[in-house]
């Protein structure tokens, strides 16, 4: 930006917001190919950075899907990490299916973990997961499904505000300890790794890594195009009136419970497909992703990026998992400090967080 | 004579812990018909509002419009079927312009899908340029609701309600803390959208009432204490003992 220009119209700013998440873009779709280069070379990444990355891009995709229900539409979930978390769970089964008879125990379907607990069928929830479409597609569906009855029920009875807040993070706490069982039939609190391969490629391979690396960039920015669809439809604005005054939306004659479940639903189906992503990246799926923490942890991402910019709501997850990073390694115990003292400052010095920075100090 | 876009209320009480906000209310709106209400602070006018647009639900009595009972039907639907309503503190969405809070409110499709798939035709356009040259908000198309005057809110939700193209409109207080320019020009936006709908205006200024020039419902404590034209209702010595007289 022209520093002769002291107040840019929103115009030529939105531009430059949008040339600049272009650039962002591009780079991030050359790290695997930089990671390729040589060790010696100048402009080599590690594959520490490639697939800290990737796991970033998939906590963007959250962030988005959280930014959409909560930035637009007021609903402050803080148990979205839930839907991340089956969704991982779904593509978890699959990859567990698909290890086959390489387990320890060599049982040629039952994964180690059912043969240690004496399993000897398959469970009735587990069929069907060797199937990768199958998997994907339950990644979507159960979240979706489990928006959907939480959701109603809430929205139906009117429950607002942070009475939603602290039922959607119950939900996630009370998922935390179902998984953690062992007669759940989900690995208990191992929950699922060793993986070997996703659709005939082994986990460990560079090209499969790049490919799902490529596949999670993708899904952000196909995620974004939805997602700026949405928000800029009536519909979103529909949301929008939500968020701001409720009741009156009503007397217009909307169905406030419709349109918060058709935005609750989806934000959790794409948090599922976010967590689907997430699962073969990093190698280990276990109930710890359903820890209430995570869930919040996603919502100050929003937060921080700014609230109801879609924009934000990915510049957050990427911003404030680096600082993570970066601290976790120099003063691990500082890290929750840190966190929850840049929630404090965020709240009360940038509501518009990150985002509204950029734009200026104008309202 | 038929019922259709008849407002019927009979015997209405409404109860909030044992106080009686709604007494016993009975009234008629026919089609068409312009009624003004009037009452001290605390008369149940808002109350009244609120149990005929499904806010609040009344503990005893019958709330019909035309074939349909209200008592057992919730906001959106009242809406839906063409009771728009006005609120005593001007609610407009303050983070969309005027344009979009016009087009949110204009008579469409409700649903989140049909909503994803709107697109604003030349005809919609129209319509809501209409409404801005109505309420002479035209200039301020463009700008967001939350930069509005008080008046300009006020005439923006009378707007939205025009868009809504209800057959029963129910206004309440439209002219508190406007100007008496802005109360004129109020007075002579609610004539001209009357005539083939229902208006009920509850208004404290009997001023305003006076400039509207129809037939005035007294509400005292809950109930109706009289009814009729304004003369005769400001002479009736109930009405001078409990409001004007004061
Ligand atoms: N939700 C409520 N709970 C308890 N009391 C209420 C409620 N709404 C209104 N009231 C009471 O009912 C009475 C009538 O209120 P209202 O209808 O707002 O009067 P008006 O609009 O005529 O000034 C007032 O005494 C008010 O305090
Ligand atoms: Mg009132």
């Amino acid at each position: 930006m022209s520093a002769t220009i002291a107040t840019p119209t929103p115009s030529r700013l939105r531009l430059g917001l949008r040339a600049a998440t272009i650039a962002v873009i591009l780079l991030l779709a050359l790290m695997p190919v930089l990671n390729r280069l040589p060790a010696d070379h100048a402009l080599h990444i590690s594959d520490f950075v490639v697939s800290i990355t990737g796991k970033w891009i998939c906590y963007a995709i959250l962030a988005l899907a959280i930014d959409l229900a909560w930035g637009y539409a007021g609903l402050l979930s803080l148990g979205h990490g839930a839907f991340f978390a089956l969704g991982g769970y779904a593509i978890g089964m699959h990859l567990m299916r698909l290890i086959g008879p390489r387990g320890v125990y060599g049982h040629p379907v039952l994964p180690d973990f059912m043969v240690f607990l004496g399993y000897t069928d398959l469970p009735i929830f587990w069929w069907g997961f060797q199937s990768f479409p199958y998997a994907l597609f339950m990644a979507l569906f159960v979240p979706g499904v489990l928006a959907g009855v939480v959701g109603f029920l809430a929205f139906r009875s009117r429950i607002t505000g942070v009475y939603f807040s602290i039922i959607t993070q119950a939900m996630t706490y009370a998922l935390m300890l179902a998984f953690f069982r062992n007669d759940m039939g989900f690995g208990g609190n191992n929950g699922f790794t060793d993986f070997k391969e996703l659709l005939g490629m082994p986990l460990n391979a560079g090209g499969t890594r790049a490919a799902l690396f490529y596949a999670s960039l993708a899904t952000l920015v196909g995620t974004y195009f939805l997602c700026a669809w949405i928000t800029r439809s009536k519909l979103g604005r529909v949301l929008i009136a939500v968020r701001d005054a409720e009741s009156r939306v009503r007397f217009l004659g909307y169905s406030v419970t419709q349109a918060k479940l058709f935005v609750f639903v989806l934000s959790a189906m794409i948090s599922g497909l976010a967590g689907a992503l997430y699962v073969p990246q990093v190698g280990i799926i276990n109930p710890g992703e359903f820890s209430p923490g995570n869930s919040i942890e996603a919502v100050i991402w929003v937060a921080v990026g700014g609230r109801g910019t879609l924009i934000g709501a990915a510049l957050g997850a990427f911003s404030v998992n680096a600082m993570k990073t970066w601290l976790t390694t120099i003063a691990p115990d500082l890290w929750l400090f840190a966190l929850g003292g840049l929630f404090v400052a965020v709240t009360l010095l940038l509501p518009k967080g990150l985002l509204g920075l950029l734009r200026g100090r104008r309202s | 004579m038929s019922t259709k876009g008849r407002l019927y209320l009979d015997g209405v009480s409404v109860v909030f812990d044992g106080f009686r906000a709604l007494n016993n209310l009975s009234l008629v709106v026919e089609p068409g018909e312009m009624r003004a209400v009037i009452g001290p602070n605390g008369a149940g006018k808002t109350t009244m509002m609120d149990v005929i647009t499904g806010k609040t639900r009344p503990t005893s009595g019958t709330v019909r419009f035309g074939d349909h009972d209200l008592t057992r039907m919730d906001e959106a639907d009242i809406a839906n079927l063409g009771i728009g309503r006005k609120f005593q503190k001007p609610t407009v969405f303050d983070a969309l312009t005027v344009f979009e809070n016009l087009e949110l409110a204009l008579k469409a499709p409700r649903g989140p899908f049909a909503c994803l798939r709107w697109i604003l035709t030349g005809e919609a356009k129209a319509r809501i340029d209409q409404v801005m040259e109505e309420t002479g908000l035209t200039a301020r198309a463009g700008d967001l609701a939350a930069i509005l005057s008080h008046g300009q809110r006020q005439w923006l939700e009378i707007g939205m309600l025009l868009m809504q193209d209800p057959q029963l409109l129910l206004v309440d207080e439209p002219v508190a803390g406007m100007t008496d320019q802005e109360t004129e020009h109020t007075a002579a936006l609610l004539r001209r959208i009357a005539g083939e709908r229902s208006v009920v205006v509850v208004e404290h200024d009997l001023e305003f009432v006076r400039a509207l020039g129809r037939k005035v419902t007294v509400l005292h404590e809950g109930t109706m204490l009289s009814e009729g034209p304004i003369d005769q209702v400001q002479n009736d010595p109930r009405v001078i003992e409990v409001y004007l007289g004061r």
